[in-house]
């Protein structure tokens, strides 16, 4: 079964963790067969937001939630069950420094 | 068939001693715990057809479980062939079939997978206390509303909502490995406490204990230390004994609350004291000592003093010295000054609790102020005490509490 680990951070703390343990941290994962995807990603104010409304795009900057913490990058892991996907979510480096939100993935009705 | 034919009554009989069984036996065969309760209801309406016709099978749960599973097949593959795909499930179903049953240890351990799903800590505090008195005890939706003064739609949506994380998420029903099994033990043993202490001392309403969530709380407790003897699970049910001890002495005729000092130490129940001080040291000789040990061996000095005057309150204070290096919080500091305060008199506990209070870590707890209005009283400060009091009074949402502290407010201006 899939799960997307979504890492959150707070913004001042985007670089508290080095780059290089979190390339080790992936290559651990992605050795035991359990990484499919991951990145780390640019800070929110790079971020963009595209609507599609009555046909018409509309894109804005952003978002800005009022949420300390900002989705900092995600690790999307293959996982026997819910204790295995917590098991690798508490070896991904920031979950010390931020937190890391577990979600199945939903496979899409053909 | 009538509610006096013997095999209807043995029915009943069998439904109130292993319908838990075998609801646990058949989440795991099915992996699907709403599958597994119309399975199990199926099995009993089975029962109530072939048992006077055939005789009462020499293992009635064994006979309800096959039973469940063979209903469950029925009805899956009905479902099977709606959607075309006859077979699929069959195979599927035979296989975890073959390995539940090649292992008879699994049999015993799905109470425990059971336990420990429901109190899954990825669930909500709310959804662990609720599943686990639905499927572990077997309340009624409405019987837990009505415990937790929750309207009956509210909580029924929170098992569903509950159930669809653990299919949708895939909580695994299991039994924690060895590495995991500590942390998730404290996260089954909160949720028992939680169920015994709303009902011994519901935190809101018109009564101050509701003995049936107690009860429930104490049974569970009992399951897991016989399925799974770790020295805090033992050191929980005794402390829930010997707090439920006292359970007739510590409310007076007229529902209102009375004090450990002041309760009349006939009233307590002697053969639970018993049982919960083997208890405790059964968990205490387990060599590492949790806080709950600790807090039940509190417990069985106080309930094997004859009086609040020949407790050992020096005791009572190195337990609590013991507490506060593996388990410290305000609250159990709060405790211990109260003990300070029995073992060398008021003006050393009023230290300790001032400087607690101080510290603002428990400026809006209601029994701190109690705590020292009581010491103020005892110490003459009657301004002080009075002060105190209507702090307490302020912030208390329960009701006999609240008369408690009015008449001791009104005894003060005497």
């Amino acid at each position: 079964m899939k799960y997307l680990c979504l890492v959150y951070m707070e913004e001042q703390k985007l670089h508290a963790v080095p780059d290089r343990e979190c390339v080790a941290c992936g290559d651990g994962l992605r050795q035991g067969g359990q990484l499919l995807a991951a990145e780390a990603l640019q800070p929110i104010d790079t971020a963009t937001t595209v609507r599609v409304r009555n046909g018409k795009v509309s894109v804005t900057d952003g978002p800005f939630a009022e949420t300390k913490e900002q989705l900092a990058g995600f690790y999307l892991i293959e996982a026997r069950d819910l204790n295995d996907a917590i098991q690798v979510a508490a070896k991904i480096p920031p979950a010390r420094e931020g937190s890391v939100e577990v979600r199945p993935v939903r496979e899409l009705a053909p | 068939m009538t509610a006096t034919d013997p095999v209807h009554e043995t029915v009943n009989a069998v439904y109130v001693a292993e319908s838990r069984r075998v609801l646990a036996t058949l989440i795991r065969l099915l992996g699907d715990f709403d599958a597994a309760e119309e399975a199990m209801h199926e099995a009993f309406r089975a029962a109530l057809e072939q048992w006077p016709r055939d005789g009462i099978p020499g293992n009635p749960r064994a006979w309800l479980v096959s039973a469940g599973r063979f209903k469950a097949i029925d009805s899956r593959r009905r479902l099977a062939r709606f959607d075309g795909l006859d077979g699929v499930s069959d195979a599927v179903i035979a296989v975890r079939d073959e390995a539940a049953w090649a292992d008879p240890e699994a049999l015993e351990d799905d109470r425990l997978r059971l336990i420990f799903t429901c109190c899954h800590p990825a669930l909500s505090s709310d959804a662990q206390v609720a599943l686990t008195l639905r499927e572990v005890c077997g309340l009624t939706t409405e019987e837990i509303a009505q415990a937790f003064v929750t309207p009956a739609p509210t909580l029924a949506q929170r098992i569903v909502r509950a159930k669809g994380k653990i299919r949708d998420a895939k909580i695994p029903y299991e039994v924690p490995e060895r590495g995991d099994l500590a942390e998730r033990l404290d996260s089954v043993l909160r949720v028992i406490y939680l169920v015994f202490n709303e009902g011994y001392a519901a935190s809101s309403g018109a009564s101050v204990t509701r003995h049936d969530l107690s009860a429930e709380a104490i049974r569970v407790g009992r399951l897991l230390v016989e399925l799974l003897p770790e020295p805090e699970a033992i050191g929980l049910l005794a402390l829930m004994l010997l707090h439920d001890s006292r359970r007739a002495a510590r409310v007076n005729a007229g529902g209102d609350l009375v004090l450990l000092n002041d309760q009349d130490r006939s009233k307590w129940d002697r053969a639970q004291i018993g049982e919960g001080a083997r208890l405790v040291e059964r968990a205490l000789a387990g060599g590492s000592v949790g806080p709950y040990a600790i807090q039940a061996a509190i417990a069985a000095v106080h309930a094997e003093a004859a009086s609040a005057a020949e407790t050992d309150w020096g005791e009572i204070v190195g337990l609590y010295d013991a507490l506060m290096r593996i388990a410290g919080s305000p609250v159990v500091e709060l405790n211990r000054a109260v003990a300070v305060a029995m073992r060398d008199g008021p003006a050393a506990g009023l230290v300790l609790v001032d400087a607690i209070l101080e510290r603002g870590d428990l400026k809006d707890y209601r029994l701190a102020h109690a705590a020292r209005a009581d010491l103020c009283r005892r110490l003459g400060r009657v301004a002080e005490a009075g002060e105190s009091y209507a702090r307490a009074l302020a912030l208390t949402r329960q009701e006999p509490e609240r008369r408690f502290l009015e008449r001791r407010l009104a005894e003060l201006a005497t």
